[in-house]
């Protein structure tokens, strides 16, 4: 697919905001969805609705096959084995969630330590601190540097005999920055620690192979993958799946019912139980196909040319009160900063009075914040459809401000 | 003095001049945000603090006479503007005046999106606290 069409597939990027045409650089909090994406979501309530599994009807059939589809499509897009190792959750809150649960109380000891970074989202830290007071084992923090690279001479420090996860976040939202979570999982493995990756901010920008990677569990995000909210998945190694705990307890996860005893169901049932969002992971499928038909190097290169133009133009002399928060040398098209003297909440406004919408706060990183000094920033973040035009038009509105 | 919604009337009629242009009227608020009057440092503890996810708002409430004043201030201009308007149209008013007033201007001004949601900024936490007040002085 042409780059220079994308765009057309975006129904939502064609409107006028506060008078000026819509600049939507807030990608990192959530993509906007293709036309594809949003057909499939229409054709599936119009055409196919039917709850899952266990009927004999046509209609749940032809739900059911295509439910099961977008496992098949997202295993192959992950570089999962086998379909069966990605389990369909709300999103990766709930994944982390259901890993502590479900892996954690089962498996999580008194003094064992869980290692995290110090640029987790908040949904990766809480979980791990709920489970440390709840087994008294101890949630230790891998720190970084000013620029936002993690400190790896102090992770090997870190990892002992005691740990027995490692929780990171393959990029930052907040910053961009890509970790060396390969170095990670490598060094992890060797003391005989698990490695969870978050991958809300990865997938949509670079090829992901899980068993390359070698991670034991990895994160995903529908809605940050041009995909519906509310979807996400869990991918994990089978044989720890099978291993863990049943998470949430109901229809769907069971084998047998006896009031005496209840068997569960093989994986990913175990872990689905309930009616699943199933029109919602049924037009995921569509998003995968789409940011595959694009081409995911086709992506990074564009993304990477967005990025660059940006830092350059920020170069100049009239942004010299811009302060660069993240400038990691290994990156995504994401982009946080300060002017000096101005609060980000007021930049955010300011920005979307001429139409460019962004993020401001503290992303759900506050330890983070807090390490950098600042309560939040103003963060853009690009996909692929955003343009160079668009970079433009905005450091335009974002020389105004400055010199205000 | 003018009633309060006279007050809120002749705000509406003062930003009506920027129907259309958010740009402008974020600018003349931060412009009325820079004249509201500096609050005492002393009176910026943490027990005047209204908590925002964003912004900071910090609010400090006196009664003389059956009046009730406040002090405010904001470490975001835009927040402070509107601010200013708000103690336009509440200060020097009685408790029951306040608790008794509906506040129309801030939608009808378009700024709506500022007392949408509590997470998002001090603001619409302030103007609970400030009922709250006056509530409090009202019992006294």
């Amino acid at each position: 697919m042409e780059l220079q069409s994308i765009r057309s597939h975006f129904p939502i990027l064609h409107q006028e905001v506060n008078g000026a045409p819509l600049i939507y650089f807030d990608n990192a909090a959530t993509t906007q969805k293709p036309i594809e994406v949003i057909e499939a979501l229409d054709k599936y309530y119009r055409t196919d609705n039917a709850n899952i599994h266990r009927a004999a009807h046509s209609l749940a059939s032809r739900s059911t096959e295509y439910f099961e589809q977008t496992r098949k499509t997202l295993a192959d897009f992950i570089g999962a084995p086998e379909a069966e190792t990605c389990i369909f959750t709300k999103g990766v809150t709930e994944s982390i969630n259901l890993v502590a649960q479900a892996w954690g109380r089962k498996f999580i000891q008194a003094g064992d330590e869980i290692l995290v970074s110090t640029m987790e989202h908040h949904s990766n830290i809480v979980p791990w601190q709920l489970l440390c007071e709840e087994k008294s084992a101890t949630l230790k923090v891998i720190p970084m540097s000013d620029s936002g690279e993690l400190d790896m001479d102090a992770f090997y420090q870190l990892l002992g005999p005691k740990t027995k996860l490692v929780a990171c976040v393959w990029v930052s939202n907040a910053l961009g920055t890509i970790n060396p979570v390969k170095e990670i999982i490598e060094a992890a493995h060797k003391q005989g620690a698990l490695v969870l990756l978050d991958g809300a901010q990865a997938l949509s920008h670079f090829e992901v192979n899980v068993q390359e990677m070698d991670c034991d569990f990895l994160t995903i995000s529908s809605h940050k993958l041009y995909g519906p909210t509310g979807v996400g998945a869990l991918y994990g190694k089978r044989h720890l799946l099978e291993a863990m705990n049943p998470y949430q307890a109901g229809g769907e996860m069971i084998k047998e019912v006896r009031f005496e005893k209840t068997t569960f169901n093989e994986i990913p049932y175990k872990f689905e139980a309930g009616t699943p969002n199933i029109g919602d992971v049924i037009a995921f499928k569509a998003a995968l196909d789409f940011v595959t038909k694009t081409g995911k190097s086709l992506i990074a290169d564009h993304e990477d040319r967005l990025l660059s133009h940006l830092l350059e133009g920020l170069k100049k002399e009239e942004f010299h009160k811009v302060k660069l928060i993240g400038t990691a040398s290994k990156k995504v098209s994401v982009q946080s900063f300060l002017i000096e003297g101005k609060h980000h909440f007021d930049i955010g406004m300011m920005l979307d009075a001429r139409g460019v919408a962004v993020r401001t706060g503290h992303h759900c990183t506050q330890p983070l914040m807090h390490r950098l000094g600042i309560d939040g920033t103003v963060r853009v973040s690009f996909a692929m459809y955003n343009t160079i035009e668009e970079i433009d038009q905005f450091l335009h509105v974002l020389k105004r401000i400055c010199a205000r | 003095m003018k009633s309060i919604n006279e007050v809120q009337d002749e705000i509406i009629d003062n930003f009506s001049l920027f129907e259309g242009d958010m740009e402008s009227k974020l600018f003349y608020l931060m412009d009325l945000g820079k004249k509201l009057p500096a609050m005492p440092e002393a009176h910026k503890g943490d027990d005047y603090l209204v908590k925002g996810c964003q912004s900071k708002v910090w609010l400090f409430p006196t009664l003389e006479l059956g009046q009730v004043n406040f002090e405010a201030d904001s470490n975001t201009e835009i927040t402070k503007g509107l601010i200013s308007l708000l103690i336009s149209v509440w200060n020097g008013r009685t408790p029951e005046e306040i608790l008794n007033s509906e506040l129309y201007f801030i939608e009808k001004i378009g700024m709506g999106s500022m007392i949408g949601s509590q997470r998002s900024n001090g603001f619409a936490s302030m103007i609970r606290q400030m009922k709250m007040y006056a509530l409090a002085y009202q019992q006294k």
